[in-house]
């Protein structure tokens, strides 16, 4: 398609097999023959694992399900990188024509002790759905909104905000993080909603708990290297560090005061 | 064949709702916390049921498929969602949304559903900007709108090219605040394989735990599927790879009447396929089609690059022959044409299976920035995956299966045919009629999970005496015993060929018999080649591994045996409606200038089917469809 002109490439790959989280793992190298360079990098994959399952193999598992980019399902590192070697991709928007006849590609997992290896590259990620059920939110039951324009927002807060928005939760930053530090996903979520007005009420108390709770899931911490923004599909600015380490270090200044009965 | 009665309320469409809700059984707020509801998919629907079920104080269990609710495919959805604000002071109201709609449905939904979404379109947009969702704005602070398909106002929310996204995250994080205050309790990478009946009414349900194999047996007092729609039958589609019809086709053969399955929406703007073995068809969102122009060369097979082609050489088909909607002219009406195109040899790209939607106009009157504000990540997906550039030369589009307004039969409670068996969203089949409005997707899925469930479902609680079950109870071993002894059957055939080959071939039969137009001959061989494919992957497909854990073979195979099924009566009820309606053609049944001709006389029914066996004929049910409100007529977009 488009530029595409037809040609097809031959790959080495050597994927990161293990069989459950108890199971040791260990690289195998399997030959990726005929790939048109149109193909996406998992549908390199699904070629792969036809030819394996034909073979009497088990296929390598690894999330997928939108394939456009969207859903944050897939993702695992190649050659070190996460997602692969083009920014803000997703391996299911990596197409092939993005590598050269005769690479040799090396794919595993992303590695992070908050993220278990489950089944070679699929890796369990709740720990990020229990940092948002701790306070990613904004408290509000159904059939209690006010009518949706009676609270302007300037277009650049909300842009800002939508920016921070558009994380797909996928893990790149913390596979990517030498610390394996979740503080960019944070991030993202706590600048979403302390950018908005109708973040306000919870602002303290939401930055506060989803910290603690990021901690408790044994994410790293943030040494300020950037490679989580670097690597991140959706572009998700490192700022939003920034703005989080200024909303944590106020909440807990607050949060000290009241304790020293100051009042806040 | 019986008569369906949709439950509709009696008196006038515009208060039948409020009058519904007074007029309905509650329960106190005391006993809600004694009653549980399994919600099935986390999707629009499903996630914003669960939160809302969740905040009445019910016990709520959540089920996906996926290893995070947040990426249900509700996630990938682009353009936008209408709604009735009339912000724009275009001359927007409920009445208008709801005759678009109906008109846009091709006069085959019910009126009182569609009226009743238009109603609630306005709460939902108040809903989400409170929940914080970054709708696109003005400078001056408020909300901004545009215009999709099928209509005349700027009615349509949007966040760039990502609203299903920021709208589901808003859902998601409402159903995870209810997780954490234990109001909701989340189970996923389960996946649900049945339904479990007693005493007639829907009391749970069995899941296979995709990471452990384990087949467990989960009660509740209703039952809530929110579990999307089945365009993967055509195996390339613009859906999510692990979207499937199991959920609801499981419930059919239990007894919930499947409606209007031939009725599945193929979207005129996907990026056209590229070969053998590509995996799914990506959406260029419809809302493209504001600023961007389609046309095709006047001179068959021209092979000139499209800057090469001057303007009078040029054929904008869409502005021709509808002027007064131009390049909105709703999604059936705009693939239709363009498959007219591509047939009569005006087709365009290396395939000559596509056709231009050209922004050059657009960007010399708007500039590159505004367009990149717009629709900026569309234009970057579109270069990945064709690596064209967009903002230089025109995308190549196709139709592609998008949608399926078909699916699991409801009255106006939502409810299936089993009782305490609640449908909602796209595996519902209730107010898209024969064709979807563009941006009315994520609307109705959030209206039936927000603001419809959580009255319908009070209602039947309130009003229907249950026993207490367990899952101990003899029903769920059967269940569950049967469950088993299927996917041991599927482990145990160790044929030749992969899922997939099968889910291909299936696709290509749906595809080219069953797809943008339809006629018996087509249909009637369809019907022979189906149960053939059918039998030779029950006894050739191959699932290496084991049942006790992570299988994605095994997954898949359950899905692609539930399509078989499915795929037959797609073409059975294709066959049986003879007239053409929205995103149903009949090649038989066109008016002379190529539009669809409908049979109000014979058809304006709801076809409800009811499963008597595998390779059986199914029993049709009818549900007479009244126009009180909108007049029928012939729609025209000219």
């Amino acid at each position: 398609m488009g530029s595409g002109t037809g040609k097809n490439l031959n790959l080495k790959l050597k994927v990161w097999r293990q069989k459950s989280s108890k199971d040791q793992g260990h690289f195998e190298e399997l030959d990726a023959d005929q790939v048109s360079e149109d193909a996406s990098f998992l549908e390199m994959l699904d070629q792969v694992n036809e030819k394996l399952v034909l073979q009497g193999k088990e296929p390598i598992v690894f999330d997928h399900d939108c394939r456009e980019g969207i859903c944050g399902s897939c993702g695992f590192m190649i050659n070190g990188a996460a997602h692969g070697p083009m920014t803000e991709t997703t391996v299911c928007q990596l197409h092939m024509r993005n590598f050269k006849d005769g690479e040799t590609l090396v794919i595993e997992p992303w590695r992070a002790k908050a993220f278990p290896v489950m089944r070679d590259l699929m890796v369990d990620r709740s720990a990020f759905d229990r940092v948002i059920s701790s306070g990613g939110y904004i408290s509000v039951d159904t059939g209690n909104a006010p009518d949706a324009n009676g609270l302007p927002i300037p277009k650049p807060d909300a842009d800002e905000a939508f920016s921070s928005a558009t994380c797909i939760g996928c893990g790149a930053c913390v596979a990517s993080c030498k610390n394996a530090s979740a503080m960019l996903f944070v991030a993202a979520k706590v600048s979403h909603f302390a950018l908005l007005p109708q973040g306000q009420v919870e602002r303290n108390e939401r930055v506060l708990n989803m910290v603690t709770q990021m901690d408790e899931e044994g994410f790293g911490s943030c040494t300020n290297t950037g490679a989580c923004s670097a690597s991140c599909p959706k572009g998700i600015s490192l700022s939003n560090i920034a703005r989080l380490n200024r909303e944590l270090f106020v909440a807990s200044l607050d949060q000290k005061k009241a304790a020293e009965g100051d009042g806040v | 064949m019986t008569q369906l009665d949709g439950k509709v309320p009696s008196g006038p469409v515009e208060s039948m709702w409020e009058d519904y809700k007074f007029d309905i059984k509650l329960v106190n707020p005391a006993n809600k916390r004694k009653h549980s509801v399994i919600v099935v998919g986390t999707g629009l629907a499903g996630a914003s049921a669960a939160a809302s079920l969740g905040e009445l104080g019910y016990n709520v269990k959540a089920f996906c498929v996926h290893e995070s609710p947040r990426r249900a495919h509700s996630v990938a959805a682009q353009g936008g969602i209408n709604a009735a604000k009339n912000y724009k002071n275009d001359g927007d109201s409920v009445y208008r949304l709801f005759y678009d709609t109906v008109k846009g449905g091709d006069f085959r939904a019910r009126e009182g559903n569609v009226y009743r979404l238009a109603q609630i379109s306005a709460e939902i947009i108040d809903q989400c900007v409170a929940q914080g969702v970054p709708l696109a704005r003005e400078y001056g602070g408020l909300l901004a709108n545009r215009s999709f398909g099928g209509a005349q106002v700027s009615r349509t929310f949007y966040a760039r090219g990502q609203t299903g996204q920021q709208l589901l995250l808003g859902a998601y994080s409402a159903m995870m605040r209810q997780v954490d205050k234990k109001q909701v309790e989340l189970f996923s990478r389960r996946e649900m394989l049945d339904v479990v009946i007693i005493d007639g009414k829907a009391r749970g349900i069995i899941t296979r735990n995709l990471s452990t194999g384990e087949i467990e047996s989960h009660e509740a007092d209703a039952v809530v599927l929110a579990s999307g729609g089945y365009s993967n039958v055509f195996f390339l589609s613009t859906n999510a790879m692990a979207c499937a019809v199991t959920a609801a086709w499981k419930v059919h053969k239990r007894g919930a009447y499947f409606a209007n399955p031939c009725f599945t929406q193929i979207h005129p703007t996907c990026i056209p396929v590229s070969g053998e073995l590509q995996s799914k068809l990506t959406l260029m969102s419809e809302s493209l089609r504001n600023d961007g122009r389609v046309w095709v060369p006047k001179k068959k097979g021209d092979k000139r690059a499209p800057a090469q082609i001057p303007e009078d050489e040029r054929d904008y088909y869409l502005e021709r022959i509808y002027p007064s909607f131009g390049n909105l002219a709703p999604r059936d009406v705009a693939s239709r044409q363009a498959k007219f195109r591509v047939d009569e040899g005006y087709g365009v790209g290396p395939t000559g299976m596509a056709v231009y939607l050209d922004f050059k106009d657009a960007i010399q009157r708007l500039g590159q920035k505004a367009i990149e504000e717009r629709y900026g990540n569309l234009f970057e997906m579109y270069a990945k995956i064709t690596g064209e550039n967009p903002y230089e030369t025109p995308m190549r589009i196709y139709p592609a299966p998008h949608y399926t307004m078909g699916g699991l039969w409801v009255d106006y409670n939502l409810m299936s045919t089993i009782p305490g068996l609640f449908v909602a969203g796209e595996a519902n089949f209730s107010d898209h009629g024969a064709n979807r409005l563009g941006a009315s997707a994520l609307m109705q899925g959030l209206a039936d999970g927000y603001f419809v469930i959580p009255y319908t479902l009070g209602n039947y609680i309130a009003g229907t005496k249950m026993e207490k079950v367990s899952n101990t109870h003899q029903a769920f071993a059967a269940a569950k015993g049967q469950v088993q002894a299927e996917i041991q059957k599927l482990m145990n055939i160790k044929g030749t060929r992969t899922v997939d080959s099968f889910h291909k071939e299936l696709g290509r039969i749906m595809w080219e018999h069953c797809g943008m137009s339809r006629n018996e001959k087509g249909l009637k061989e369809a019907l022979q080649l189906i149960p053939k494919l059918r039998e030779e992957f029950w006894s050739d497909v191959r699932i290496p591994g084991e049942a006790n854990g992570i299988n994605t073979e095994l997954e898949k195979a359950g899905r692609v045996a539930d399509f078989m099924e499915l795929g037959e009566l797609m073409c059975r009820d294709a066959l049986e409606r003879k007239e053409s309606c929205g995103g149903h053609f009949r090649d038989e049944y066109q008016t002379p200038d190529n539009e669809a001709l409908r049979d109000d006389v014979n058809f304006c029914h709801v076809a409800a089917w009811e499963f008597t066996g595998v390779g059986k004929t199914p029993s049709l049910h009818k549900e007479e469809l009244k126009f009180e409100n909108v007049k029928l007529a012939t729609r025209s977009y000219k």
